[in-house]
């Protein structure tokens, strides 16, 4: 097991150096003066050469990267153009709002799409089965930001339960900070849902097929023993993998959200970044989730023993 | 699939698929007539997307503008129709750039063994980078522009094109016919054209739809968000973003065109996975 574990971390080094590099000589590969382009349209000559000074782009390449890494590798991810404080600093003031939008939206998709997912397979053709397929494909097909304003006009416009945007901190109370939460939550928890639904139930239709379900049922055993215990957790790995490569259409999903909701969390930091052009956070916001999501992959990975003896070894 | 060298029997393949497969038939007969509206979208749009008519601004929906005016008083109808362009150029533009330099990619790494380590590698990088984000790092170097926006959201597709031709190739290479054709002697590129390729042409087409409805949405995210096609352009994500302020009390800028896009993915999505339903390819994923 312990081998195990440690060739699988071992495995995502390359992925992660390779993310390091492309991250970093995208500054590189561009065309044009990278510091004439990032300064904007009405910098003067003294804007683009400060620019290029805090970029290092003054600097051989490989000496520029190999200072950056050594900073990433310590925690230091450069420092803001715009603002001309650490990106590390700017991230982890920004940290709380998506952490919970993204936790609340796992939760919610988990929470709706795995007893959807499983009553569709169990009722495989049926009415049931057909309007949740149905709903999942439009689940995924309606852009996360289409999704929002129609919830923000249902439940805040013409209902007036929950407030239009904007977040109040969890340290402010929980009830305010859920009731902010809950819109953003399900809007980002829909579409995800939708990937993790339709997962599921395709996972469950091919574990319903096996000997062993039709013994259970033999023995008689009630059929949410059988769908639940026999069926969900053998068709648990593709379930997990999915929520874990699904979870790069959470990221981009929280870019959305947070713009739409106006939460001040990392996806508002990236988009006020765009505007500013301000490319370290950039480089920095984006090289955290690859990170992020690399380990989560990571951890997919290494569950699969949990749910399947035979792959721990 | 053998049936596909007459016309005649390819058109009576599809039609018996798309009668079992309901899909195909919607989502091709909604997205033929989105790609007519897109066509034809000079002689539909009642007024030019870009004229401005002050006195008109936020109108609701009714007579004069179907689906009301912005901020400035431009008609969005028109703006929505004209959009529909942008989405499907960048969704054509992207599957063809995305499908062709990852079938390159993919068939080098399946046949060549000392560049596939190399190159799976870097493409599980660029994979494990949120696409989203790569998108707006390339796009905020070099500027908002159409074709930069392509490029970008091509770039984050490659990865899966380049993964599904290996394991096709690499699946392949190991069927009795070929090793047959290699041993009777066919040169490379007729046994890559008569063997390999058509043996990838049913994934392609079917992640070639799930491509173009996935770059249709970054397409439409990018310009929302401010990092996608310039603001002087009307589309989708452009419009929706110019709507987002004056939602609460103007929400038909935001919602026309964001329904529009939502129904073209939907169509693409139907017809993609009614495709695969048909013709069964292993391998494609969508996520």
């Amino acid at each position: 097991m312990l081998s195990h574990i440690l060739r699988r971390l071992l495995a995502t080094v390359p992925v992660l150096a390779v993310v390091a590099v492309v991250v970093f000589s995208l500054l590189y590969l561009t065309p044009g003066d990278p510091a004439v382009v990032l300064a904007g349209e009405q910098a003067s000559e003294d804007d683009i050469a400060r620019l290029r000074i805090a970029l290092a782009l003054d600097q051989p390449f490989l000496t520029r990267f190999g200072l950056w890494l050594s900073g990433v590798l310590q925690g230091d991810l450069g420092t803001s153009v715009f603002s001309n404080r650490p990106v590390t600093e700017l991230i982890a003031q920004r940290l709380e709002p998506t952490i919970a939008l993204t936790l609340a939206a796992l939760a919610i998709a988990v929470a709706l799409a795995l007893p959807l997912g499983v009553l569709a397979a169990a009722r495989a053709g049926g009415m049931l089965d057909r309007t949740v397929m149905s709903l999942a494909v439009l689940g995924f097909s309606m852009p996360v930001f289409v999704l929002a304003y129609l919830l923000i006009m249902l439940f805040s416009v013409k209902l007036g339960w929950l407030p239009v945007q904007g977040y109040k901190p969890i340290a402010e109370g929980l009830w305010p900070f859920l009731r902010h939460l809950a819109l953003p939550a399900l809007a980002l928890g829909l579409a995800y849902a939708a990937l993790i639904a339709r997962i599921t139930r395709t996972a469950m239709l091919e574990v319903l097929n096996q000997d062993y379900i039709r013994t259970a049922r033999a023995k008689g055993l009630s059929e949410t023993a059988v769908l639940v215990r026999h069926g969900l957790r053998n068709a648990a790995v593709p379930v997990v993998t999915i929520v874990g490569i699904g979870f790069a259409l959470l990221i981009s999903g929280v870019v959305v959200t947070e713009t739409v909701f106006n939460l001040p969390g990392l996806g508002r930091l990236t988009v006020d970044a765009i505007l500013r052009r301000d490319y370290p956070v950039i480089q920095g916001v984006t090289l955290l989730f690859s990170a992020l999501y690399v380990l989560i992959n990571l951890a997919v990975d290494l569950s699969y023993g949990l749910f399947d003896p035979r792959i721990r070894r | 699939m053998t049936a596909q060298r007459d016309p005649t029997a390819a058109l009576a393949w599809l039609a018996g698929n798309a009668r079992r497969h309901p899909g195909i038939a919607v989502g091709t007969l909604v997205l033929a007539i989105m790609v007519l509206v897109a066509a034809a979208a000079p002689w539909i749009a009642p007024r030019d997307p870009s004229q401005i008519a002050p006195l008109q601004r936020l109108q609701a929906p009714g007579a004069g503008f179907w689906f009301g005016a912005d901020l400035i008083g431009r008609d969005v109808f028109s703006r929505t129709v004209h959009g529909a362009r942008i989405s499907i150029l960048v969704g054509l533009a992207v599957a063809a750039t995305s499908l062709s330099i990852g079938l390159l990619i993919g068939l080098l790494s399946g046949f060549v063994r000392w560049v596939d380590a190399l190159l799976m590698r870097v493409m599980d990088g660029l994979m494990a980078i949120p696409s989203i984000l790569l998108a707006v790092a390339l796009i905020a170097l070099t500027g908002a522009s159409l074709g930069n926006v392509i490029i970008a959201i091509s770039v984050a597709e490659v990865p899966r094109v380049a993964r599904l031709v290996r394991s096709v190739v690499l699946s392949i290479r190991e069927q009795p016919f070929v090793e047959a054709a290699v041993v009777a002697g066919t040169r490379f590129p007729l046994l890559l054209w008569r063997h390999v390729l058509p043996n990838t042409l049913a994934p392609l087409l079917v992640q070639g739809t799930f491509i173009f409805a996935s770059a249709v949405l970054t397409e439409a995210i990018l310009s929302f968000i401010g990092a996608g096609t310039p603001p002087s352009i009307p589309s989708w994500g452009n419009i929706i973003a110019e709507g987002r302020v004056v939602f609460q009390f103007a929400p038909h800028i935001v919602l026309f065109p964001g329904l529009a896009l939502s129904l073209m993915v939907l169509a693409v999505n139907l017809l993609g996975d009614g495709l695969r339903d048909a013709l069964d390819p292993r391998f494609v994923s969508r996520a």
